[in-house]
């Protein structure tokens, strides 16, 4: 196969392709970028949200977390711990978010642990406002499941 | 050695080593934690192992590229390189700028570290494989550009060759794409879309023009194949590699928030990934087939062979199981993704730093033919004890993300994620077992050099 096509014709497809397959990205990399606002509900995203979310990058929450599939497989996904674990009601989940990060961390022998983390009520609030904003966001229905 | 200053690999090559020993300790440190959730806890969490495995690998990665490109390019370019001092200056500043960064991961606790390293001026910290604090980002940044312009002078003012420019094209990008790094917008479906920009834009395009730069340099050097023939070969590697990994980019957009087009562009594009390395392992064997020379440095060349294989393995084969839009719905976030990760990075980019050290360390070290056949049956020892160990590797975390979509995924009855937990504690066993047999061959690969050279 490889007999029939010379330097030259490789040569081409790769500035060929990789310039075309370039354009493309890009062109839709604007397209993403004007989509996102509407899909993420940005008119929704406080300062307390943006708070959260700074909180979240801090503690590194990422290095054991999955947040909408991306992160580490240590501890469950947080996309979906509103529905889940807030049955998808504010006041209940903001309830259980302060007696979840106050327990840590859990005095089961083995269980992976979370460490205490040390944060005033008011961030844990931020980090559960965080947490509702991103449950509302569409991406493709995913997560398939409420555990998932 | 045909120029001295192709001598500044040496400490590059030693270095990206010995963090590999890091690298790996760390990981087996993880597989145990993972069992044992009361190992090492609260000393040492999981969050900190992580990062100090996956940033250890950053690092020595590039490592071994700078070393692979010092030793490689003052013979491309036939001349010595512009300034061997600055690449053993950028080597120190690296050095200390990543041990720095380690030590202030294992001993700082993360939000202190944030305080105490201005990340409030641009805030960077805390996504996933970017956690560096800013100045070492900045760092990081000017021992690129200092490497790129080192290169680049020496190729500009001496021989180009297909394999200089590719080279040299791969590392302009894997710069351009790390800007993305210091980019972090408050919309965190923005921020994830734009971490992408670097972190597969690195891995699946960037990356894969260095590697096949470098497979191009050690193939000819040791089967002799006309240069004219492996440039074509080159050229065709990463035409693939652009066409199929720029827009491939989109399996990663399909479920964070990005619109639904990327679920066939991603699907598409990404099918067609695992070809440049399917491309690779044609071009090594034919190559080799082919060969003019018998090297004696023969473990080389079966690092090369090893290297076009387990990519396509890892990343072509493990990477197809999951980059299908309808699959990945249940793969997404899951121990598969972590068993791609795994086999794909030691495929691809441990095993081609490899190659290049397996062929240059011996020249560097005054043996222009090669190791012993001695030294060289107990690297190739350690050569199978590795790929074995990451094969087993693969395996264990492939049954256990497969087990975990089946507890949570799929189905009616299902259970949550610590539950699930519980039910892959015995494969993640099998899985450390495997680390370390991977460990036990790195150890027996480090031997390798020590093996006393026949009188």
């Amino acid at each position: 196969m490889t007999e029939r096509i010379t330097k030259s014709m490789a040569k081409n497809i790769y500035y060929g392709g990789g310039t075309f397959a370039l354009l493309i990205f890009i062109a839709l990399t604007f397209d993403t970028v004007h989509q996102i606002p509407e899909r993420s509900n940005e008119v929704n995203m406080t300062e307390s949200v943006v708070l959260g979310k700074k909180l979240w990058e801090n503690n590194n929450c990422v290095g054991c977390h999955t947040i909408v599939g991306e992160g580490a497989y240590y501890a469950p996904e947080l996309m979906n711990v509103f529905n889940r674990r807030g049955a998808s009601d504010e006041v209940t989940f903001k309830a259980y978010m302060q007696g979840w990060m106050a327990a840590q961390p859990l005095a089961v022998p083995d269980r992976r642990k979370m460490p205490q983390f040390n944060l005033s009520n008011e961030e844990v609030d931020n980090l559960s406002d965080f947490l509702i904003w991103t449950s509302k966001v569409n991406a493709n229905d995913w997560p398939p499941t409420i555990e998932g | 050695m045909k120029y001295s200053s192709q001598a500044v690999a040496k400490p590059y090559f030693i270095f990206a080593l010995v963090l590999l020993a890091g690298e790996i300790l760390f990981g087996l440190l993880m597989s145990i934690q993972y069992v044992y959730g009361d190992f090492l806890f609260p000393l040492i969490p999981f969050n900190v192992l992580r990062m100090v495995h996956t940033n250890l690998l950053i690092v020595l990665i590039l490592f071994g590229f700078m070393g692979a490109t010092y030793y490689l390019i003052p013979e491309e370019a036939e001349r010595e390189l512009w300034s061997p001092k600055l690449a053993i200056i950028t080597f120190w500043v690296f050095v200390v700028a990543g041990v720095a960064t380690i030590l202030g991961y294992l001993f700082v606790p993360y939000a202190t570290l944030t305080e105490i390293t201005f990340n409030e001026l641009l805030p960077t910290m805390g996504r996933e494989f970017l956690e560096q604090p800013l100045p070492t980002k900045v760092g990081i940044v000017l021992v690129v550009v200092s490497y790129i312009v080192n290169v680049s002078m020496t190729v500009l003012k001496g021989r180009r060759t297909v394999i200089t420019t590719v080279l040299i094209t791969g590392l302009l990008g894997l710069a351009v794409f790390f800007l993305f790094a210091f980019y972090v917008p408050d919309n965190l479906i923005m921020d994830k879309f734009f971490w992408w920009f670097t972190v597969h834009l690195w891995v699946e395009a960037t990356w894969e023009l260095i590697m096949g730069a470098i497979l191009a340099f050690v193939l000819i050097k040791v089967t002799g194949v006309d240069r004219e023939h492996i440039d074509k070969w080159l050229y065709l590697i990463i035409a693939m590699t652009m066409v199929s990994g720029i827009l491939g980019t989109g399996h990663h957009f399909f479920y964070m928030g990005a619109p639904e087009y990327w679920l066939w562009i991603g699907s598409i594009s990404s099918a067609v990934e695992p070809l440049p390395f399917f491309l690779m392992i044609l071009f090594a064997f034919t190559m080799s087939r082919d060969r003019k020379i018998k090297h004696d440095n023969e473990i080389a060349l079966t690092w090369a062979k090893g290297t076009a294989v387990m990519a396509f393995i890892g990343a072509g084969v493990w990477g197809f199981f999951h980059t299908l839009a309808p699959v990945n719905m249940y793969t997404h976030g899951t121990q598969l993704t972590a068993a791609h990760g795994h086999l794909s990075f030691y495929g691809a980019y441990i095993m081609i730093i490899f190659t290049v050290i397996s062929y240059a360390m011996p020249i560097l070290r005054g043996r222009p033919h090669g190791n012993s056949k001695k030294a060289q049956n107990v690297e190739l020892t350690s050569f199978w004890m590795m790929n074995i160990g990451m094969m087993g590797l693969t395996l264990a975390l492939s049954a256990a993300g497969l087990v975990q979509i089946f507890d949570s995924r799929v189905g009616t009855e299902l259970i949550g994620f610590m539950e699930s937990a519980e039910s892959i504690s015995s494969i993640f066993m099998i899985r450390a077992g495997f680390g370390l047999l991977v460990f036990i061959g790195l150890l027996t690969y480090f031997y390798s050099f020590f093996v006393k050279e026949e009188a």
